[in-house]
C-alpha cells in the first residue's frame, strides 16, 4: 500500500493512499468532530460537522468523505471552521425539538456532546419546533421524529449491514422524515428484523429502546416522553 | 399494471417511469399500489415510498375532479402569481397542495411552466384528461372559471404560446434551424462528418479548440470534460443531456428541445462517438411534456432514417438515446442528483469527487452536458472551431441563448454572442415596461442581479461572476423600478427551501431559517441583528453545503444585499417597503 505524507494542523503525518482525511486524523489522535459518520458505513457527508480546511481548496471539505492526498495541508480547527460547526449544530438544535432534560439519551447523546464541545450555550435561531410524531408500535423499540437530525445512520446501517432496508427517507427539504416501509407504523413492518442496529447507531434519542435504561444513569424514560408529549398536545 | 411492468421489463432502474405510468393509469399512487410495485421490482418498500414522496409530480393522495395549478415562477410572482395563490387559498379554505373536502378541487402551485409571457398563468386540469391554460389571471377570473368547470362548462383557455425567438439570425448557432420553417436540409450532417471523417480524438480536440464552455451555468470547458470521459477506463460509457430546466424564469432549453430536438440528439451522438459511449439519456423536465414528445418523435424519425441506432453509416458505431422524464424536482438539475434520478432513486446529490466522468451512471464513466451545450456541437463540427471563436469575448466564445421575461415588452428567447450588454438585450426585447430599469436577475435561484449601473457590462462568465451573479442557464428576468428586491430575494430563498433535497444541514435547515428571517424583514418586524444573522447564514451555506443548489442558494440574497442594502434597511428601520410591495402582501 502506497504511503502518503501530509500535514494536519501543522503536524506532519503519514497515511495510506485511499484513506479519508478523517481516518488519517483519527490514526494520529487528532479529533475531528463527526455526526452523520459511523464506522463501517459509507460516508454520507451530509451533516457537514467534520468539515476541514485544505490549503488551496476554495471551500472547506468534509473529512469523512474526502480522500487524503499526498502533500495536503489540512487545518481541522480554525476559527472559520469552529464558527461554521457551531452554526450547523445550532441549526440542528433549532430545527426540531431537542429538549435534553426529558430525552432518553440525555447524557449519552452525540448532538448534546457536540454542542457542549463547541461551547454552545444558546441558540441564535428561532426554534421551529414542528409537531412531529412518536411511533412506539414496535415491540422493543420506538422512534421519536422530534429528536431526529436526519443523519441517516439508521437508513444506512439497515441497508448496508443488516440488508433489510426497512428505513428510508420520505419527502424532501425540511419536511424529510425517516419512514419504515410504506410510511407505515414500525410495528407493522414486514421487513424489519428486529435487530436493533438502527437504535444502536442513532446519535440522538430519536431511536430508542423501550423500558428502563439497562446501564448507567437514567430512569425509565419512555413513560416520561409519552406523558410529556401528551401534555404538549393538549 | 401487469402490462405496464412488462413494458419496463421489471427493471428496478425504471422505477420513476413506472410510477409515472402507474399514476397516469390510476390517477394517484396509493399504498397497496406502491407495495405491489416494490414487490414486483424487488425493491424495498421504503425505497419506493421514499422516491414517490420525493418528487412533487407524484400524488400520494387522490386528486379532486378539477386541479387548479397556479404558476409561481419569477415572472408570475412579479405579476401577482403568489398573491393569486394566497387569495385562492383563502377563498377556497384549503392550502396549496391539498383538496377541498367534497373532493371537487385540488389547488397546486408549480415553479415556472416556462411560459413567462403569459404571467400569471393558471392551469386547470379536468378529470378525464382535458387541460387548459389561462393567462393573466386574477382571483375573480379564476373563481369564475372554476365554478364554470364544476358546472361542466370547460373554458378552452389559451394555447401555451410558442416562445418568440428573436435576435440576428446570422449570429445564431444553436437556434439556427429554429426559423419557423420546415427543418433545414442537412440534418445529422455533422454527425456523418464526425463519424466518417474524424477520429474521436479529433472531435474532442475540435471541441476543445472551439473554446466551448458548459451552457448549464458553471461554464466548465466542454472539451476538457469530453477528454476526461474519453480517456476514462471502462467498457460502458454514457452520455446524458441535462434538460431539467428548473430555474424559474428560464425557458431556453424548452424552446430548443421543442423546436429543434434533432440538434440536441445530433450533438449527443457526436459526443457518444467522441467519448466512446453507445447509449445516451435526455433528461427532460416533467413540466415539459411537449418537449419530451418531440424528442421521442425525433428519435424514432432518426432511427428510421438510420441516423441513430446500430451500426451508423456502416462504421459499426452505435448510439441510441432514451428520454427520461423528470418528476418535479429542481435539485435534479445537479448532475449527481440527475444521475440518481435516471437510476430511479431519490434525486439526492452525492459528494464529488468522484465526478460523473469517473464514476457516473451505474458506476460507469458518464458525460453530462446541458442540452444547449449539445446544441452547439453540430455547428462546431460542420463549420470548424474558428466559427465559434469569431463570436463572443476573449474567455467566453460563441453565443448564448437567453430567455427574457419579467417587465419587458417582448418576452422571448434570444440567441446573442457572449459579451452582449444588458442594454443591447433590452433594446432587442423592446425595452422595459411599467417603469424604469432597476435590475436584471440572471441565473434563476442560483444567481443574482445586474443592477442598473452595470447595464453596459458585457455579459460573459467572468464579468458576471465579478459582480456577484452567474450566467446560470440563461434566464434573465427584467425588473422595473416598482419591484422590491427584498421580496425578490425572499421569493428565491423560498424556492430553494422548497426545493432543497434535505440531505445536508446547511441547505435544509439554513434555508428554512433564512426564509423565516426574510419573512420577518418583509413583514416589517425585522431587526438589524436579523440582517447580520442572514448574512452569516448565507456565508455558511455558501461555504459548507454539499451540492451546487445549497452553495448557490444564498446568491440572490447576497447579491441583493450588495446592491440594494438600503432597501433591506428601509424595511427594518421604517418598517415599510419602499416599493410598496411587501406592505401589500405582508406575510403572504
Amino acid at each position: 500500500m502506497k504511503r502518503i505524507h501530509l500535514t494536519i494542523n501543522g503536524l506532519a503525518v503519514t497515511g495510506k493512499a485511499g484513506q479519508t482525511i478523517l481516518q488519517v486524523a483519527q490514526q494520529h489522535g487528532i479529533i475531528i468532530p463527526t455526526l452523520c459518520n459511523f464506522p463501517g458505513l459509507a460516508p454520507a457527508a451530509s451533516c457537514r460537522i467534520c468539515i476541514v480546511e485544505v490549503a488551496g481548496y476554495p471551500r472547506p471539505v468534509p473529512a469523512c468523505a474526502t480522500a487524503a492526498e499526498q502533500g495536503m495541508e489540512i487545518c481541522t480547527d480554525s476559527e472559520r471552521i469552529r464558527k461554521a460547526r457551531r452554526m450547523i449544530v445550532e441549526l440542528l438544535l433549532a430545527e426540531r425539538n431537542h429538549t435534553c432534560p426529558v430525552c432518553v439519551m440525555d447524557g449519552a447523546c452525540e448532538l448534546q456532546t457536540l454542542a457542549k464541545l463547541l461551547g454552545i450555550d444558546h441558540v441564535r435561531y428561532g426554534f421551529i419546533s414542528p409537531q412531529m410524531t412518536l411511533d412506539i408500535s414496535q415491540a422493543r423499540f420506538g422512534i421519536d421524529h422530534n429528536r431526529c437530525i436526519l443523519c441517516r445512520r439508521c437508513v444506512r446501517v439497515c441497508d448496508e449491514v443488516e440488508g433489510a432496508h426497512t428505513w428510508d427517507v420520505s419527502g424532501r427539504g425540511a419536511t424529510s422524515r425517516i419512514i419504515s416501509d410504506l410510511a407505515e407504523p414500525w410495528g407493522d413492518s414486514g421487513t424489519c428484523t428486529d435487530c436493533g442496529k438502527c437504535v444502536q447507531s442513532c446519535p440522538t434519542g430519536a431511536l430508542f429502546e423501550k423500558g428502563p435504561k439497562k446501564a448507567g444513569k437514567g430512569t425509565p424514560c419512555l413513560e416520561r416522553i409519552v406523558e410529556w408529549r401528551g401534555r404538549k398536545n393538549k | 399494471m401487469e402490462e405496464l411492468l412488462a413494458r419496463w421489463q421489471r427493471k428496478p432502474d425504471a422505477l420513476i417511469e413506472i410510477l409515472h405510468a402507474a399514476q397516469q393509469c390510476f390517477g394517484w399512487l396509493d399504498r397497496p399500489l406502491l407495495g405491489m410495485i416494490a414487490q414486483e421490482l424487488d425493491l424495498p418498500p421504503s425505497l419506493v415510498f421514499g422516491v414517490a414522496s420525493f418528487y412533487h409530480a407524484f400524488r400520494l393522495k387522490p386528486r379532486g375532479h378539477q386541479t387548479c395549478t397556479v404558476c409561481t415562477g419569477t415572472s408570475c410572482h412579479l405579476q401577482g402569481g403568489s398573491r393569486l395563490l394566497h387569495e385562492l387559498e383563502q377563498h377556497l379554505g384549503i392550502r396549496s397542495g391539498t383538496t377541498t373536502e367534497d373532493g371537487s378541487l385540488t389547488l397546486e402551485q408549480v415553479r415556472c411552466l416556462g411560459a413567462c409571457g403569459m404571467a400569471p398563468l393558471v392551469r386547470i386540469e379536468h378529470e378525464g384528461g382535458g387541460t387548459s391554460f389561462h393567462a393573466g389571471m386574477n382571483r375573480d377570473q379564476v373563481v369564475k372559471l372554476l365554478q364554470n368547470a364544476i358546472r361542466g362548462t370547460h373554458s378552452k383557455g389559451v394555447p401555451l404560446s410558442p416562445v418568440a425567438i428573436y435576435g440576428d439570425i446570422h449570429k445564431r448557432i444553436v437556434l439556427e434551424n429554429c426559423t419557423g420553417t420546415a427543418p433545414a436540409a442537412g440534418l445529422y450532417c455533422a454527425l456523418e462528418r464526425a463519424v466518417l471523417q474524424m477520429t474521436p480524438e479529433e472531435v474532442c480536440r475540435q471541441i476543445t479548440e472551439s473554446g466551448l464552455r458548459g451552457r448549464g451555468g458553471a461554464g466548465y470547458p466542454t472539451g476538457r470534460k469530453w477528454e476526461m470521459v474519453r480517456t476514462a477506463r471502462g467498457k460502458r460509457k454514457f452520455v446524458v443531456a441535462n434538460g431539467d430546466e428548473g430555474d424559474p424564469g428560464a425557458f431556453m432549453d424548452r424552446t430548443l428541445m421543442e423546436n429543434d430536438p434533432d440538434r440536441v440528439l445530433e450533438g449527443m451522438a457526436i459526443a457518444g462517438y467522441a467519448v466512446g459511449a453507445a447509449s445516451g439519456f435526455v433528461y427532460v423536465r416533467g413540466e415539459y411534456p411537449l418537449a419530451a414528445q418531440r424528442l421521442r418523435d425525433a428519435i424514432s424519425r432518426a432511427e428510421k432514417s438510420r441516423r441513430l441506432g446500430r451500426n451508423l453509416f456502416g462504421t459499426g458505431f452505435s448510439f441510441n438515446v432514451r428520454v427520461r422524464i423528470g418528476a418535479g424536482a429542481f435539485v435534479c438539475g445537479e448532475e449527481t442528483a440527475l444521475m440518481a434520478s435516471i437510476m430511479g432513486r431519490r434525486g439526492q446529490p452525492v459528494i464529488r469527487p468522484p465526478y460523473p466522468a469517473q464514476k457516473g451512471l451505474w458506476g460507469n464513466s458518464t458525460l453530462i452536458n446541458n442540452v444547449e451545450t449539445f446544441g452547439s456541437i453540430a455547428a462546431i463540427i460542420s463549420r470548424g472551431s474558428e466559427q465559434l471563436r469569431v463570436l463572443g469575448t476573449t474567455d467566453s466564445y460563441g453565443t448564448k441563448i437567453f430567455s427574457l421575461s419579467g417587465d419587458v415588452a417582448r418576452v422571448g428567447v434570444i440567441e446573442v454572442p457572449l459579451g452582449t450588454t444588458v442594454r443591447e438585450l433590452l433594446d432587442l426585447a423592446g425595452g422595459v415596461t411599467g417603469g424604469g430599469f432597476k435590475a436584471a436577475q440572471t441565473g434563476g435561484a442560483s444567481g443574482g442581479c445586474i443592477p442598473a449601473e452595470h447595464m453596459d457590462l458585457p455579459i460573459d462568465y467572468e464579468s458576471l461572476r465579478d459582480i456577484g451573479t452567474i450566467m446560470g442557464s440563461g434566464g434573465l428576468v427584467v425588473l422595473n423600478d416598482t419591484r422590491c428586491m427584498v421580496d425578490v430575494a425572499r421569493f428565491f430563498m423560498r424556492f430553494c427551501s422548497d426545493e432543497s433535497c434535505g440531505k445536508c444541514t446547511p441547505c435544509r435547515a439554513g434555508t428554512s431559517q433564512a426564509v423565516r428571517i426574510l419573512d420577518r424583514i418583509c413583514g416589517g418586524c425585522g431587526s438589524e441583528g436579523d440582517l447580520q444573522q442572514l448574512e452569516e447564514l448565507c456565508l455558511l451555506m455558501q461555504e459548507t453545503s454539499l451540492c451546487g443548489l445549497g452553495l448557490a442558494a444564498p446568491t440572490p440574497v447576497l447579491s441583493t444585499l450588495r446592491w440594494y442594502r438600503h432597501e433591506y434597511l428601509a424595511h427594518i428601520r421604517q418598517g415599510s417597503c419602499p416599493a410598496g410591495v411587501c406592505s401589500r402582501e405582508a406575510m403572504g
